[in-house]
């Protein structure tokens, strides 16, 4: 019982820690808190509902096609939502309110556009029979979360260490202007960020998507809440620090369910997110990059 | 009126400033110096109360401020500008000069918000008490414009008004020469020392030689956060340790070996 | 055709109510604001005014005006409390904090019967009319007003410019903003109360996330160099989606497009303007 308990937090909290991780990217290179964030939730989760229904892709092609979609959305929605706030270098709070009309808008228009019922994916796409492992009962779209999210953050760190526009992110992150005059173009590494984050955000809303067995317009909110959480404790702009959060939060939500009651579950993400404030306001490792002296 | 025991300052890493003590005699300019990085600006945030101190201790007036918060010590007369100057930019200068005046301005909040007359006259006296304190750096004209649409060195002569306006017992600079040009450097020397003759007390850090030299009556000299040196302009002057540390070693010896 | 007549007015009423409620939700916000805090706590404080309220009336049946003072006063006590660990924190973590109290507090109300549990409390008789909501915001508007232009505003801009430069001047700058987060609890306290007792109904989602944020928008859009901002940007954005009903569907999408927009291209919010804080102008 307990095993499986692990296993099942497991896997939620690997879901979580990947949909902070993107917004703790968004937060630590653009410095912005990002609302339009959790529309991408949504965004990938609908375009890949959309190719398996439509174009009849499969689950891996699907789930490829909503993450590039949802890239490309951001890309544009952060471009021409938050690019003239960067060039009048408003306060963050101007970031903060113009993504929620931005938020606001969009997932609107997604309602118009999907209605608001709840759709579900195709059966088809992926097994439904439980595997017995041992002493637990994995479904098959657990294992698919877990090696996801191994690979993508995998890829990720691969990504931010060994190529050009890595380290040209990294280095935005750590000191925009310097980097800009050391030739590194500043918009190309903000349209990068916007598109690698809102694609870990879709690949988090497929699987959530395909794990509960619902997409809707509002999907990402609930999201949202516990990625504001996840990125403070962990330290906003330190990704081992989301990592490691997310999966500490998976892993508390599940323990509380499963031992004390699942209404609490909700309060779980903002109790925490209170205690690592008073204890400690620089994240997980002391590392968070919010205010520089 | 200031004296400073042993006062550390440590960092991750690195000591900023490390065991400097010092005494700043009243109605006295003493100034503080030293090669860039020897932790002037971390000396005066400890003394003003915006860093606390690792180690030591720091005494203003025969009282022992070192764990008083800041507001507390610009009431009993602190008063400081800034190295990288902090008006406040969006309010008029008049009004940055009056908040200056806060620890001076006692009547009571609500009688404050509901303008009672013992409020409007404490306002009409700050008023005056302002301009008089402009027309004294010399930038009365400005009265209403905007902090931030001031040139640099009338925003610099603003910190100046500004700390001025509390009636502070010591006044610590912190590079009030800073991007002067000559005039302005004289004219602001000028300035220092009629408010010592007036009574003030200044410490400041200044790395214009010429300007701390005419002006000081006693120098302290840091370097990598010790004090090496403290004396007369002429004992500074010719101090070895503190050549050495302004032109490195090779320089003073030659110095030394040459002729003066 | 009497009742539809009588609906109309009703929910006119409710509009009309509502825009005086959330001016002063716009107020209790800018009262932390005005001093760089990006406290959003609002709607947390608000929640507690409003259940605070809606008990005593229901259960006690106390007389209104006790009612209100008593919703004003507890957010304020909460504050009181949150506030020394809260004073440590600043920009987004402040912000982030704050809007975790909300949720915090939503669980809370879920999980309480006594509070109605996920129903919420209905049948929360109607006892606040035009002239309290309206006298409360008047007054309170006028005491912003007032204090703006007097040595407090003058402290408050100090601090939101540059708070070390602010303490260094004399200013007790933690003093004020915990003056300004019980003053700000207090509003959204009342505000709360005002409004459970004109909607008849309260439950437990409305005082979380969205709210907060809405309510941050309305400091926003309005600017926050006046006390005149909030109050306008309350207005225009509780009456825009009553303004907008006919466009059905349409009618968030604008809202969130207008917003958009006033972040873009009004930075300083619709009303960008100062407020002069020396009271008359020196004789030059």
């Amino acid at each position: 019982m307990l095993a499986q308990q692990l296993f099942n937090a497991l896997v939620l909290g690997s879901v979580y820690a990947l949909f902070a991780l993107g917004f703790t990217l968004t937060f630590g290179v653009l410095r912005v808190i990002n609302l339009l964030y959790g529309f991408y939730v949504a965004a990938g989760a609908f375009a890949a509902l959309v190719a398996v229904q439509s174009l009849g892709l499969g689950l891996w092609a699907a789930g490829a096609f909503g993450v590039v979609t949802a890239g490309l959305v951001a890309v544009v929605c952060d471009f021409l939502v938050l690019t003239p706030l960067r060039r009048a270098k408003a306060p963050e709070l101007s970031s903060l309110i113009v993504t929620l009309g931005g938020v606001l808008l969009m997932n609107s228009l997604m309602q118009i556009a999907f209605g608001a019922e709840v759709r579900r994916f195709p059966a088809r796409l992926l097994s439904q029979d439980a595997i017995a492992i041992g002493p637990l009962l994995v479904a098959p779209i657990q294992l698919v979360i877990i090696a996801t999210v191994f690979v993508l953050v995998a890829a990720l760190f691969w990504f931010m260490e060994r190529t050009r526009l890595g380290t040209a992110i990294r280095a935005v992150a750590e000191r925009p202007d310097t980097a800009a005059l050391m030739g590194v173009n500043v918009g190309l590494v903000v349209s990068g960020v916007s598109f690698l984050s809102a694609a870990l955000s879709a690949a988090a809303g497929i699987l959530i998507g395909l794990d509960f067995n619902a997409v809707h317009p509002y999907m990402g909110e609930p999201m949202m809440l516990r990625g504001f959480a996840i990125i403070v404790i962990g330290g906003l702009g330190d990704i081992r620090g989301a990592l490691v959060a997310g999966l500490a939060l998976g892993f508390l939500e599940v323990m509380t369910a499963g031992y004390l009651s699942s209404n609490l579950k909700e309060a779980v993400a903002f109790t925490a997110l209170i205690l690592g404030l008073w204890l400690r306001p620089n994240g997980l490792f002391g590392r968070a990059s919010g205010k520089r002296a | 009126m200031l004296t400073v025991h042993a006062l550390t300052r440590a960092f991750t890493g690195l000591v900023a400033v490390d065991q400097v003590s010092f005494t700043v005699a009243p109605n006295t300019i003493h100034a503080l110096i030293g090669p860039n990085g020897a932790g002037k600006t971390t000396l005066f945030n400890m003394i003003s109360g915006l860093l606390p101190p690792s180690d030591g201790t720091i005494a203003f007036q025969n009282a022992d401020i070192t764990h008083l918060p800041p507001h507390r010590r610009s009431r009993l007369g602190m008063g400081r500008t800034f190295q990288n100057l902090r008006v406040f930019g969006e309010m008029t200068v008049l009004e940055n000069v009056l908040t200056g005046m806060h620890p001076r301005l006692g009547v009571a909040w609500p009688l404050a918000v509901l303008r009672s007359p013992a409020a409007r006259n404490e306002e009409t006296a700050g008023l005056a008490k302002a301009l008089n304190l402009l027309r004294k750096v010399g930038i009365a004209e400005q009265a209403r414009r905007p902090a931030a649409d001031l040139a640099y060195g009338d925003q610099r002569r603003l910190e100046i008004a500004r700390a001025l306006a509390s009636d502070p017992a010591l006044l610590l600079l912190d590079e009030p020469a800073a991007g002067m040009n000559p005039t302005e450097t004289a004219a602001l020397g000028d300035l220092l020392l009629e408010l010592r003759r007036e009574g003030l007390t200044i410490l400041l850090v200044e790395h214009d030689m010429g300007f701390v030299m005419r002006l000081s009556d006693r120098l302290t000299v840091l370097n990598f956060g010790r004090k090496i040196a403290e004396g007369g302009p002429d004992d500074i002057r010719n101090d070895p340790t503190v050549i050495e540390a302004y032109l490195g070693t090779k320089v003073a010896r030659r110095l030394a070996a040459g002729a003066p | 055709m009497m009742t539809t007549l009588d609906d109309l007015l009703w929910s006119y009423q409710s509009l009309i109510y509502g825009l005086g409620t959330n001016a002063i939700l716009g107020l209790s916000m800018y009262a932390v604001l005005q001093l760089g805090q990006l406290s959003l706590g609002q709607a947390a404080f608000m929640g507690i005014g409003a259940y605070t309220g809606a008990l005593l009336t229901l259960k006690l049946g106390l007389p209104f005006p006790l009612v209100l003072a008593a919703a004003a006063a507890a957010p304020a006590l909460a504050a009181l409390v949150i506030g020394g660990p809260t004073m440590k924190l600043s920009g987004v973590h402040l912000a982030i904090a704050t809007i975790g109290l909300g949720e915090v507090l939503r669980v809370a109300y879920i999980n309480t019967d006594a509070m109605g549990g996920a129903l919420g409390l209905s049948g929360i008789p109607e006892k606040a009319d035009f002239s309290i909501i309206f006298g409360l915001l008047a007054v309170i508007l006028a005491g912003f007003i007032l204090a703006s232009r007097s040595k407090i505003g003058r402290a408050c801009e100090a601090i939101r410019e540059d708070e070390d430069a602010a303490r260094v001047m004399g200013i007790d700058v933690s003093a004020y903003k915990m003056t300004a987060l019980v003053i700000s609890a207090a509003l959204a306290g009342l505000a709360g109360a005002l409004n459970a007792h004109f909607s008849s109904f309260i439950g437990p989602n409305e005082f979380a996330f969205e709210t907060a944020v809405s309510i941050l928008s309305f400091a926003i859009l309005g600017g926050v160099t006046t006390p005149f901002g909030p109050v306008l940007g309350a207005f225009v954005l509780t009456a825009l989606p009553e303004l907008l009903r006919p466009l059905h569907d349409f009618r968030l999408v604008f809202n969130g497009l207008i917003i958009v927009l006033v972040v873009i291209f009004l930075p300083r919010g619709i009303l960008g303007f100062r407020i002069r804080r020396t009271g008359k102008p020196p004789p030059c």
